[in-house]
């Protein structure tokens, strides 16, 4: 069984003027120029290259880190390398106020975590969630907690089927799961 | 308690019980892949099902319509990669001369109303147009879809729209959605099914009824139908396609998350200014703005009516020295009736360049990039900054997009 506690540190995408940015399309994750790369090891360094201020990303990014997103994150295009991208970084998990519906399929059928917080602005501009900050969250139950900042977070939970395919690690195990059962 | 149109679809091809929110497993009637999702499709369907069949290949397709024919190495050993999988399967490939891949599928009858068809084109959704449910999906979903012929899906909620009000004559489907994306932004529809009623979109043709539908995307909406129709609506999507037309109603006491009226009354010419397809504002308000290209195409504005609109502007006119108009149709069968019609020979003398069919102004790797410091008006559906290359993207519509390429700067058909 793999832990449901996910614990990293946080990016908070913020534009210039300090707000979390919205309706950050699949374009500015992963750009249109690279649709040809179909080796997950090479998606990584062109992660959020399209995004004002944060072309420098695929570089100061670690194994495990945390992308705090705006609402509609991921809206636009249907290509898998705009989720598969942070799967090569390692990203920990993507949490945002919502996503958009095909970037959310994407990354459930990943098995790549992404949670929905509905209170992401409100504690940004409280300054309870900052760049750097360390926090854990339990996908499972959406409870989590920043660890530096000792503030509670509450996340939706993953609904089953998200949270079924993230346990076994996508649909493909998903399916020959199912074969075997 | 009755379905939406959605739900009912849904409940055609899923056992379990549909309810809004529910995750059920539903049954495809279509698969496909493009030249662009289709080779990560192949290379997934090779690493986790070896060399075994796809789930059935009449209903399994490629349609390439981004990179067409391929101008780099990369997309040439893509899409090459997806021939051989496909021919060693028996899969049937509309290939770089076939234009859009959904608008293929609509013109041979393959998106047939009430059916389910998925592919890797978050547009997919245009097949609202004609009364199937259209989903895009990343090459996972893909893949899955076509060893399976199965996908999960959540019953989304579904909104209803009225659309209330005269339009001024002669507006342009266009013009009518991008009012509607401006009035919707990317929240009240986000992640629903839209039902859209009304006078104004009930007498919409196929090619409108296809714009409307292709940017619910950019509503960040799942999809949109149209369930009213005119019988020259049903006639032509029968002449197109040589299936019946039998768009899914919904039940009058099905359930809506919410009721809009959105009021179009006296609505003239609209644009959408970078890089938001929902900054919209009147033409009229806009100002001069320069432009040093126009596009005309996409899977939003390709179709013959959209040519011929256009076509109507700039006969007998000049695209402005300086201006380069680029005209991409969205298919073979619309290239052809422009032949015919003497169309293209208009385009062509008003200095427009005309490509092969395809998508065009949406990527990387065919007509419609942009440099840095330039502007263009477009027909396209989106214009995210840096999208369309480094410069700036107006959304418009075929007639606005003529006139503006006649001026120089951005117009509306009554300035010409």
């Amino acid at each position: 069984m793999k832990s449901p506690i996910l614990m990293g540190k946080i990016w908070v995408l913020l534009g210039e003027k300090g707000r979390l940015i919205e309706d950050i399309d699949t374009d500015q994750i992963f750009h249109n120029a690279f649709l040809h790369i179909t080796e997950l090891r090479q998606m990584g360094q062109y992660a959020l290259g399209n995004l004002g201020g944060w072309k420098d990303f695929p570089g100061k990014t670690g194994p495990g880190d945390i992308i705090i997103a705006g609402r509609n994150f991921g809206a636009g295009s249907s290509r898998q390398q705009a989720v598969d991208c942070f799967k090569s970084l390692q990203t920990g998990i993507i949490i945002a106020p919502s996503f958009g519906a095909i970037y959310f399929r994407n990354a459930v059928n990943s098995g790549f975590p992404v949670m929905k917080c509905s209170k992401l602005v409100d504690l940004i501009a409280s300054g309870l969630l900052k760049t750097g900050d360390e926090i854990r969250v339990n996908i499972r139950t959406g409870e989590g907690q920043n660890l530096y900042r000792k503030e509670a977070l509450f996340l939706e939970p993953m609904n089953e089927v998200q949270y079924n395919l993230w346990e076994v690690g996508g649909l493909f195990s998903y399916a020959k799961k199912m074969k075997q059962d | 308690m009755g379905y939406t149109i959605i739900e009912k679809i849904i409940r055609g091809h899923t056992d379990e019980e549909v309810r809004t929110g529910e995750i059920v497993w539903m049954d495809l009637d279509v698969r496909s892949a493009r030249d662009f999702g289709g080779p990560n499709v192949v290379k997934n369907f090779y690493r986790e099902f070896g060399d075994t069949p796809v789930s059935d290949r009449s209903k399994t397709f490629f349609t390439f319509d981004l990179c067409v024919p391929a101008c780099t190495l990369q997309y040439a050993d893509n899409q090459q990669v997806c021939r051989d999988f496909a021919r060693g399967r028996g899969i049937k490939v509309f290939d770089v001369d076939e234009g859009i891949g959904s608008h293929v599928l609509i013109e041979r009858g393959l998106a047939a109303a009430g059916s389910t068809v998925v592919g890797t084109d978050s547009h997919m959704n245009i097949l609202g147009a004609v009364g199937c449910f259209g989903q895009g999906m990343g090459d996972v979903d893909i893949t899955f879809a076509f060893k399976t012929g199965k996908t999960w899906f959540q019953v989304p909620e579904s909104l209803k729209v009225f659309v209330r009000g005269e339009p001024s004559s002669g507006l342009s489907a266009k013009d009518l959605t991008l009012s509607i994306v401006k009035q919707l932004g990317t929240k009240k529809a986000a992640l629903k099914s839209v039902e859209f009623y009304g006078a104004a979109v009930r007498n919409l043709s196929i090619s409108g009824r296809i714009t409307l539908c292709s940017m619910v995307t950019e509503m960040a909406g799942i999809t949109g139908f149209i369930p009213e129709f005119k019988d020259s609506v049903a006639s032509e999507i029968k002449s197109l396609s040589g299936e019946e037309f039998n768009h899914p109603h919904a039940d009058k006491d099905a359930v809506y998350s919410d009721n809009i009226t959105i009021d179009i009354d006296g609505l003239g010419p609209q644009v959408a200014a970078p890089f938001l397809p929902t900054n919209v504002k009147n033409v009229g308000d806009l100002g001069r703005v320069k432009i040093d290209s126009g596009f005309i195409g996409s899977c939003t504005n390709g179709r013959f009516e959209d040519l011929k609109a256009a076509a109507r502007i700039l006969k007998g006119k000049k695209v402005k020295e300086g201006v380069m108009l680029k005209i991409v149709p969205a298919t073979r069968k619309v290239y052809k009736q422009l032949l015919e019609e003497g169309i293209l020979k208009d385009l062509f003398e008003s200095g427009a360049i005309i490509s092969n069919a395809g998508c065009g102004g949406c990527a990387q790797g065919h007509i419609g990039l942009t440099g840095k410091g330039e502007v263009q008006i477009s027909t396209g559906n989106r214009n995210f900054e840096g999208k369309q290359g480094k410069g700036q993207n107006y959304l418009a519509s075929p007639e606005v997009v003529a006139a503006s390429c006649i001026l120089g700067h951005i117009a509306g058909p009554e300035d010409i």
